[in-house]
């Protein structure tokens, strides 16, 4: 099972550029079954050994792409978003980072009733073990297993499952959100997800400061969801006014701070690690019997 | 990006938005020229620093005389200024706006901005202009009123006359408020803002609008099509150590602790910050050398971090996905030696290659403390920096 993609996930890489081909063969490495790369000019060619469109419309009638993988540069990625979403595409995991939050909050809205989900802007992608890879995730340190992992950061998200694997305990998918102020799923979408997945058991959510989405997510978790779900809030040092790298982990006018997040997550049942050393262990405490 | 308000003022008049007459002024001897030329009776000499909360720092004075209007400015200008949003150490002022003093009747509050829970733009005001609206927020809340609307359907007339109606204005006003607002929204989705903020905005005897002061945030993401808009970026306002790092890509911020950080990716950054805190360190920095850090980001990244004299040890942290641990060990080998770093250099490199990487930094010969866990990472940061205290 898992969410959002998985063996039989047919993959459409919008942007063939150096960074579009470099994860392309990452990713049909890994099994996933690249079928197609979007790039305008370039349609009719090959690029390691994926056949190109012009266009995704063209791409997804030729070869049935049902997900896709946007490396679209920041001035074109709002438009490569709509474009997907006209052609039908299921999933689209936008990796870009540096998109005017005019284009995604437009965007955001355009994507109502169009049918398709959107992971990200400026995120890792999706990680199902050992079934699909979508995006520029390490997938070598994930293991299949019943935990679903949702984050607003790379890396963090890199260490969290690390700290995962390494107690034995697998994931079902693993999903980057992304840290942007606007983006496609949030925590909620992802949450529940997860929840009605039957091969997921528990759900960690790295979530950090800026925006109210982890009061959110808390909310959500307290009055929707009947399986486990463990935290950390990164930025608990972090200075109020100033962005923190992610465009949207930004304390300002005295919201989103880690306190206040902590405190809604931990009102709703929902452990928060005191340490970012501790994200595996506050799971495997709150809800044994995961690792095997 | 902020602006100054002499800055945002011009913006604000070129789309149709009634400000003040006022002019900038870098001397005394300026700011008594236009008074003169401003010709009103009494003038406002406003200090322009990227901070609100001047007037309460005395950044802002009223003159009845271009001397007076000179003196003024001669306090002004040179002051060290600090307000509640600039810190301890407060900001120069190497500028003032001179500006035509006003018949204040009322003063509201007026501002647009994205409401990220609903990913909607919010058009906001209240009766209480001239507060600070955070205060306002948390003490009265119900004295603010919120439209939100539909980025793709744009402002609409009805919910600004709702707004209107709401803050008590008469009809008059509130069409004279709709055609306000309107130019605010053009202003904002034309220009990439990200805040637009009226606070006052004043209400005349006459029954006028217009804005006694403005501020203006813009997305840094949108600046590649705001040409005009970067144009208006001010070095002086903007922390050194920010800046050459945003000049080379990275992003850094500056803290007040005595532990140099180096992390690639920002979610982990943030998290090695709070692993310090754990450990019961302090950290002297946030440093995102970014997804595809390498040899020569790992290097700019140290020079950076050192620029702080504050910073007794430097702790490395890197998960390595797609960034390979054997490269990020020869920069920091690459970088020790170049740089003849003297303080204690702790580095933890977990992921792809970790263990080629540990095997480069324990062949170099450097002095450098390895760590495999973040905890550990954290733990040995602090006590190098707390050994390095008690020698």
């Amino acid at each position: 099972m898992a969410i959002l993609c998985d063996r039989n996930t047919k993959l459409l890489v919008q942007g063939m550029g150096r960074m579009g081909q470099f994860h392309a063969g990452l990713s049909a490495e890994y099994g996933t079954q690249v079928v197609a790369g979007a790039h305008p000019g370039r349609g009719g060619s090959e690029i390691g050994g994926v056949p190109i469109f012009d266009t995704v419309q063209a791409a997804v009638r030729a070869t049935g792409a049902n997900a896709s993988v946007i490396f679209v540069p920041p001035a074109g990625a709002a438009d490569a978003i709509l474009e997907a979403a006209e052609a039908g595409i299921e999933v689209a995991v936008c990796i870009t980072e540096g998109i005017p939050v005019l284009d995604m909050v437009r965007a955001k809205r355009a994507l109502v009733g169009t049918g398709m989900r959107l992971v990200g802007p400026n995120c890792p992608g999706l990680v199902t073990p050992l079934q699909c890879r979508i995006g520029i995730m390490p997938a070598q340190i994930t293991r299949p297993g019943p935990v679903g992992v949702i984050s607003r950061s790379g890396t963090l998200t890199y260490e969290a499952v690390d700290q995962l694997s390494r107690l034995g305990i697998g994931q079902s998918t693993c999903v980057g959100i992304g840290g942007d102020p606007v983006i496609g799923t949030t925590f909620i979408d992802a949450l529940e997800l997860f929840e009605a997945d039957p091969e997921t058991q528990a759900v960690v959510m790295i979530g950090e400061i800026g925006g109210s989405a982890e009061e959110e997510a808390a909310e959500f978790v307290q009055s929707n969801m009947k399986k486990p779900v463990a935290a950390f809030i990164a930025g608990q040092n972090a200075p109020p006014g100033k962005r923190m790298g992610h465009a949207g982990a930004i304390i300002s006018g005295g919201k989103g701070k880690a306190s206040d997040k902590i405190a809604a997550l931990e009102a709703a049942g929902v452990p928060v690690a005191p340490s970012p050393a501790a994200i595996g262990q506050t799971l495997a405490d709150h809800v044994p019997g995961l690792s095997a | 990006m902020n602006v100054h308000e002499y800055q945002a003022k011009a913006l604000l008049r070129e789309f149709g938005v009634a400000v003040p007459e006022g002019a900038l002024a870098t001397t005394p001897a300026e700011a008594a020229q236009a008074a003169r030329a401003l010709g009103s009776d009494r003038v406002v000499v406003k200090a322009q620093i990227h901070a609100g909360g001047r007037g309460k720092g005395g950044g802002i004075k009223l003159a009845a005389t271009p001397e007076e209007a000179e003196a003024v400015a001669a306090e002004i200008l040179g002051m060290t200024l600090v307000t509640h949003q600039t810190g301890p150490e407060g900001k120069l002022v190497r500028k003032v706006y001179v500006e035509e003093a006003s018949e204040i009747e009322t003063e509201l509050y007026l501002a647009m901005l994205l409401d990220r829970a609903s990913e909607k733009f919010a058009l906001i005001a209240s009766t209480e202009g001239g507060m600070d609206i955070e205060v306002v927020a948390a003490e009265t809340p119900e004295k603010i009123l919120t439209e939100l609307f539909d980025p793709n359907l744009g402002l609409r007339g009805y919910q600004v006359r709702r707004l209107g109606f709401g803050l008590g204005l008469d009809a008059a006003k509130v069409k004279k408020l709709e055609a306000f607002a309107m130019g605010l929204y053009r202003l904002f989705v034309e220009k990439d803002a990200s805040l637009v903020e009226i606070n006052p905005l004043v209400v005349t005897k006459s029954g006028d609008l217009f804005a006694l002061d403005g501020k203006l945030n813009f997305d840094d993401n949108a600046l590649y099509r705001q040409p005009e808009i970067a144009e208006l970026r001010d070095p002086d306002e903007e922390d050194e150590r920010e800046r050459a790092a945003k000049e080379i890509d990275l992003a850094y911020v500056g803290l007040d602790g005595n532990i140099g950080c180096m992390v690639n990716g920002a979610g982990l950054a943030m998290a090695t910050l709070d692993m310090i805190a754990v450990c019961g360190g302090s950290p002297a920095n946030f440093l995102d050398a970014g997804g595809g850090a390498d040899k020569e980001k790992v290097k700019e990244a140290f020079k950076l971090i050192l620029r702080d004299e504050k910073v007794a040890a430097i702790l490395v942290n890197i998960f390595g996905g797609i960034v390979r641990c054997d490269l990020i060990a020869e920069g920091v080998v690459a970088a020790a030696d170049d740089l003849g770093i003297s303080v204690p250099l702790v580095v933890r490199l977990q992921g792809t290659n970790a263990a080629e990487g540990r095997a480069i930094l324990a062949k170099s010969g450097l002095d450098i403390t390895s760590a495999e866990t973040l905890e550990e990472a954290g733990e040995r940061a602090v006590a190098a920096v707390t050994s390095g205290k008690g020698a």
